[in-house]
């Protein structure tokens, strides 16, 4: 009695230490959208009112601030931009990152590992460090507020991971796949288009979503470079141009906050184990 | 010349293929090479040179003043106190998502209902766009509105009269940063020290449970150490991403009240970029370097040892 009565604590003690993670983290998502969806005479009531529970809708729910939010304000522009860098940006890393990450993996040998270790460490270098010198070269470009700024400077951050993700990938499939393809004629770049990037789509996706995520996140180059409302991305619209003055339109926010960020945390999610195998690639053996 | 390539590519078949491999290999690798080479190593040493001149953001012209940029930027208060709290918020955040971190990837390597959905769950600080996770927490700790001073009101915590202004007191500032680091960083590590756990084959638990091992031996002796490679990935991330992020202080504070919650990264953007003293800016930034190559020279240490060199 005494040990299942244990084991029966152990069990409540493991669920609870779930569970108290899983509200920390849910917390701020679950407040934005109860925010999203409330009457402004129930957002705005002040926390000092005892009698008012602010977790619960104490008036009927409201789509008010999402047709303000897509009907009155920029936001459709600044998903459109964004999604637009983000595409530019992804083709320009692919272009870069898979003969690269091939490489590495295939054709350079033991120096080929020290400079993608190399290339990898770039990875470390902050936008915050780098923004100065930019905004110097986007101004002797005359690429201020222009979005074509951010194509230039994002794969700055998206190729180094990349190539290393895609080393890693690379190194992972059979040599055997372009060797049969060379035994029977192909010359390499041959096999490599006709054997190895067919069998290189989990990969390739796995950077395409990666990258992706990458620019939608991106937040200091972007509030450095654009200065025009409608050239804004989203990560800097939302923060920086949806006050107006000193007014707060927090439903509309909020509900810009969610509607970016849950899209992004299911593409997260899908690809969990490929990001981490990215970052942990020698520490684990 | 013709003739001769071809002899040598009848006599060493193998070597004329390795060699054009190389070739090809140097071909694929070089776009990637050289836009990092323009694009990161060129404006990294640009920001290096730039901390050295008085430039500024109106015109292209400067002049080179040597350290003097970094005289005024050590003498002044409002630095020094970024740099301290710049290491501080680090410090702390990172040992509490370390602490955290390990409580909960231990958690979660037991089997239990609804599993993946709580992994979601638990990832999505994460996936966020940090300018707009912060958001998100600029309105929970709102002057008026703040939820928390709602809570602490109905517990008890705040009597009559008592109110907590979140953004508009150092210590509660303070707090209100490290809060948002630890719950974003803490899915991060929490995944890769799940990934370290994961790949522990479970023969050495059980070669130690034959030895007699009690819990804390087996895990002082065993799982730490074993864990230690992975634990220092998570760190190192962790304290890159935390020391040289701008986002949560320009977003939550400002670096308010009284430029008493700046971090270097957005003391750098406040100088170089607002204000426009970009020689200034860049040498704050500077500051940031280093961490960073400390940060670099563990990272290859880290992976000489796991054998990837």
């Amino acid at each position: 009695v005494a040990r299942s009565a244990r084991r029966v604590v152990a069990t409540v003690g493991h669920r609870a230490v779930i569970l108290g993670f899983i509200a920390f983290a849910v917390f701020p998502f679950y407040w934005m959208v109860v925010t999203s969806f409330k009457q402004n005479a129930d957002l705005y009531v002040g926390a000092a009112n005892t009698a008012h529970n602010p977790f619960i809708f104490n008036r009927a729910p409201t789509l008010d601030h999402l047709r303000t939010l897509f009907g009155q304000t920029m936001y459709p522009t600044w998903l459109f931009n964004t999604l637009w860098v983000g595409v530019v940006v992804v083709g320009i890393t692919l272009l870069l990152a898979v003969p690269a990450g091939y490489s590495l993996a295939r054709l350079t040998g033991r120096w080929g590992e020290r400079l993608g270790i190399g290339i990898f460490l770039t990875y470390l270098v902050p936008s915050t460090l780098l923004f100065i010198p930019f905004s110097r070269l986007v101004s002797l470009l005359h690429l201020q507020n222009s979005l074509w700024s951010l194509v230039v400077i994002y794969p700055t951050f998206t190729v180094p991971f990349c190539t290393w993700l895609l080393m890693g990938f690379f190194k992972s499939l059979p040599k055997e796949v372009e060797e049969s393809a060379m035994v029977d004629g192909c010359s390499r770049v041959e096999a490599i288009w006709r054997m190895v990037l067919p069998l290189s789509v989990p990969g390739i996706l796995t950077v395409v979503i990666f990258a992706l995520t990458l620019v939608i996140q991106e937040f200091v180059y972007s509030l450095t470079f654009i200065s025009s409302v409608q050239r804004m991305t989203v990560s800097v619209g939302v923060p920086v141009a949806l006050i107006r003055g000193d007014v707060y339109y927090w439903g509309s926010l909020m509900a810009a906050c969610l509607i970016t960020s849950i899209p992004i945390a299911f593409l997260y999610n899908l690809f969990l184990d490929r990001f981490i195998a990215g970052f942990t690639v020698g520490a684990i053996k | 010349v013709a003739t001769v390539v071809t002899t040598t590519a009848v006599a060493h078949p193998r070597e004329s293929i390795r060699r054009a491999d190389r070739i090809l290999g140097v071909l694929m690798l070089a776009p990637a090479v050289v836009y990092i080479v323009v694009l990161v190593a060129v404006p990294f040493l640009l920001a290096v040179f730039l901390s050295l001149t008085n430039s500024s953001a109106g015109s292209l012209e400067f002049s080179f003043v040597g350290l003097q940029n970094f005289e005024n930027v050590v003498g002044n208060a409002v630095f020094r106190r970024a740099l301290r709290n710049t290491f501080v918020f680090t410090f702390v955040s990172q040992l509490t998502v370390i602490v955290l971190g390990n409580v909960l990837a231990r958690a979660l390597m037991k089997p239990f209902f609804g599993k993946s959905i709580a992994r979601f769950l638990i990832l999505m600080p994460w996936a966020a766009p940090i300018s707009l996770a912060t958001l998100g927490w600029l309105w929970i700790f709102d002057s008026t509105f703040s939820v928390i001073n709602w809570v602490l009101k109905v517990a008890g915590w705040l009597g009559p009269g008592q109110w907590y202004y979140w953004l508009g007191d150092t210590t509660l500032g303070m707090t209100a940063i490290i809060i948002i680091h630890v719950w974003r960083m803490l899915p991060f590590s929490t995944v890769i020290l799940l990934a370290g756990l994961t790949s522990i084959p479970a023969e050495v638990h059980e070669a130690a449970d034959i030895d007699g091992a009690g819990y804390f031996s087996k895990m002082f002796r065993v799982t730490l150490p074993m864990m230690l490679p992975i634990l220092t990935v998570a760190v190192l991330f962790g304290v890159v991403f935390t020391f040289t992020d701008m986002s949560v202080v320009y977003l939550l504070t400002r670096g308010g009240p009284y430029n008493s919650t700046h971090v270097l990264a957005s003391l750098a953007f406040q100088d170089g970029v607002l204000g426009g003293d970009v020689g200034r800016g860049a040498s704050v930034a500077i500051f940031l370097l280093p961490v960073l190559l400390v940060m670099a020279v563990v990272m290859l240490r880290t992976s000489r040892r796991a054998e990837v060199l």
